[in-house]
């Protein structure tokens, strides 16, 4: 019997999926012993309504609180895990996570076993290496363990129901060195990747902005979009509204066709529910080909000629 | 405006990933090393920064495989200290190495300390983050832009979607940046072996207590790689083919 503490997140008033996968998992590690929900927020008692796989909410009710807030988060959630004395807290590998698990950590002197793909009483796998290694980890509560987006599965941590709700006092947020403004919406890009049957995504293996056009042309060929991965933003070859993954979009097309793309779990967060997937990638081991339904390793430049000639 | 820039090298994920002899770690023998990437984009921030605000840029690093080449390489691109930081072995142990870095840290004359957001080979957590508690900073990870004024920085943090969340943060602070405002700098290799000869690289050992991740490792082990994928063989004609075969099927 153990108490499970999961730190829940939101994003404009929205409950994020994360929340109800670690939530189905908090269950099952509690092994009949108590679930709590920490939920941080303002005038947002009503979002227990949502959480009711939980045996308990812990509402921490304030202005400092109204929206994500590195710090504010951080020492309110701080309170909470030393009056609450859980033996297992559960965050997200997420932007907020990132925030918070490292320093619950530091000043707790608790043990973070963080990228969990795995989770069971006593032990934790973690994902390394961008995929391409796992590392088991033998854990003694109180530990605090930081899950990778979609490890689990949301169903589990929803079920009707409203659970206790306790109100706990914030710390003295008064002095925050952190101070948030404004949340920004992205623009609306030209076209909605997450709307298309078929995407044609492409990664840093394609080298070059050069070669962009090529593939604009296969995905017009294919009746579907052009999509890519992080670094193809971060050079500027393409737009943002074109970013697939944890901080690009969630996408989950009939047919998703991914070109020089190594598979990190930051990617895959985003498409591995695609219906079809094909990888092509020179390097039989990248981690895209444990998620694709088909894989080739060949060299896209002298595949995409010939899909071309197909179509 | 006096930023220290954290630098880390991890191996290059191109190349095959082994486990050693102890079944816990990775075999180093073949392995090549370089500069994680998003530390070339603080790096680049810093440099926007400094190149804006006047100042310096130090670069840090834990000693380990090829440190020197990626901190000549820092100099290369306009970074005005080098410091290598001795006496640690943090392997897989971010707690350690970022107390080692604060011990280092604490006592340098600096607004802002800007890390990658993060590096491949972490098991216990984000570094800008512990490194920040350890020092008793505020923290903002997942960085995309930084624009500071006075001892006040606005900052860009990134969430899923593409939404952004800005705050303000009063200096000194951590922020572990995603993406630099422009695409890191490249310098040619002769201005890296040019650094080699002019800058130095200051060496400072470690003061760490018995801090540590106190993760207990039990094996390292390659992940069942295309479990999921059923390869296709053949020409490359057959395999187009069979690729317009499958998509055709679907749609
Ligand atoms: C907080 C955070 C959020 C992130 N969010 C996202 C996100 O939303 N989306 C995202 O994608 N990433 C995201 N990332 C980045 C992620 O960690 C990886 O860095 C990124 O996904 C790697 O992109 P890639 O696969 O295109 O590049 P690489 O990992 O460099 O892979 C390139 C691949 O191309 C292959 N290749 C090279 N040449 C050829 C050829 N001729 N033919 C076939 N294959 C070839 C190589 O074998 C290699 O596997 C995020 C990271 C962080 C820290
Ligand atoms: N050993 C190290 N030496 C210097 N900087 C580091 C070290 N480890 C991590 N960092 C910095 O912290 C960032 C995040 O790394 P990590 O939290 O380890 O994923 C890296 O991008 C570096 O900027």
């Amino acid at each position: 019997m153990k108490k499970v503490l999961v730190i829940a997140e939101h994003l404009n008033g929205q409950i994020q999926d994360i929340t109800y996968e670690l939530l189905g998992k908090a269950k099952e590690l509690a092994q009949g012993g108590e679930v709590a929900v920490l939920l941080m927020g303002k005038d947002m008692q009503d979002a227990a309504n949502s959480l009711g796989a939980a045996d308990k909410v812990l509402y921490v009710d304030s202005d400092a609180l109204a929206q994500f807030n590195p710090q504010t988060y951080f020492l309110t959630a701080a309170k909470a895990i030393e009056e609450y004395q859980p033996d297992i807290v559960l965050v997200g590998t997420t932007s907020q996570g990132m925030d918070l698990a490292g320093a619950l950590s530091a000043r707790l002197k608790m043990p973070l076993v963080a990228y969990v793909s795995a989770l069971e009483d006593g032990k934790a796998v973690s994902q390394l290496y961008g995929g391409k290694m796992n590392v088991e980890v033998g854990l003694t509560t109180p530990y605090i363990a930081a899950v990778l987006a979609g490890a689990f599965p949301a169903d589990k941590g929803k079920a009707d129901g409203t659970p206790e709700v306790v109100e706990m006092a914030a710390p003295d947020l008064s002095g925050a060195k952190v101070r948030f403004k404004q949340l920004i919406e992205p623009e609306a890009g030209d076209v909605d990747i997450t709307a298309q049957d078929v995407l044609v995504s492409v990664g840093r293996g394609i080298q070059s902005e050069d070669n962009i056009p090529m593939f604009e042309e296969l995905a017009q060929k294919l009746g579907g979009a052009l999509a890519c991965s992080r670094p193809i933003v971060d050079n500027k070859w393409l737009p943002k509204s074109r970013q697939v993954g944890k901080s690009g979009l969630k996408v989950k097309p009939k047919v998703y066709l991914a070109f020089g793309i190594s598979g990190a779990p930051e990617h895959i967060e985003g498409m591995k529910d695609s219906e079809l997937i094909i990888a092509v990638n020179t390097d039989a081991k990248a981690p895209i080909f444990d998620y694709a339904h088909y894989g080739v390793t060949e060299d896209m430049f002298d595949l995409v000629p010939k899909l071309m000639e197909k179509l | 405006m006096n930023i220290i820039v954290p630098i880390k090298q991890v191996p290059d994920l191109v190349e095959e990933l082994e486990v050693d002899s102890s079944g816990k770690a990775l075999d180093k023998e073949w392995l090549k090393f370089r500069i994680n990437e998003f530390d070339d984009h603080a790096l680049e921030e810093a440099l926007l920064l400094k190149e804006d605000l006047g100042g310096t840029v130090t670069v840090i690093a834990l000693d380990g495989d090829d440190v020197d080449k990626a901190l000549y390489t820092a100099a290369a691109k306009g970074a005005d200290k080098l410091i290598k930081v001795t006496g640690v072995d943090a392997e897989l142990d971010n707690h350690k190495a970022a107390m080692a870095l604060a011990s280092v840290i604490k006592d340098m004359d600096y607004d802002l300390i800007l890390t990658g957001v993060q590096a491949v080979d972490d098991l216990d957590g984000q570094l800008p983050v512990l490194l920040a508690e350890y020092l008793g900073l505020p923290h903002i990870e997942v960085v995309t832009g930084v624009k500071v004024d006075g001892n006040v920085a606005t900052v860009q943090k990134e969430f899923s979607g593409g939404i952004v969340g800005e705050y303000e943060v009063d200096l000194p602070a951590v922020l572990g940046i995603q993406a630099a405002r422009e695409t890191p700098r490249y310098v040619p290799v002769a201005k890296v072996r040019r650094a080699m000869r002019s800058a130095e690289i200051e060496e400072v050992s470690a003061n760490v207590g018995d801090v540590s991740s106190a993760l207990a490792v039990e094996r390292m082990f390659k992940p069942e790689t295309g479990g999921g994928a059923e390869f296709l063989t053949g020409s490359v004609d057959e395999i187009a083919a069979k690729i317009v075969e499958l998509i055709k099927s679907k749609i």
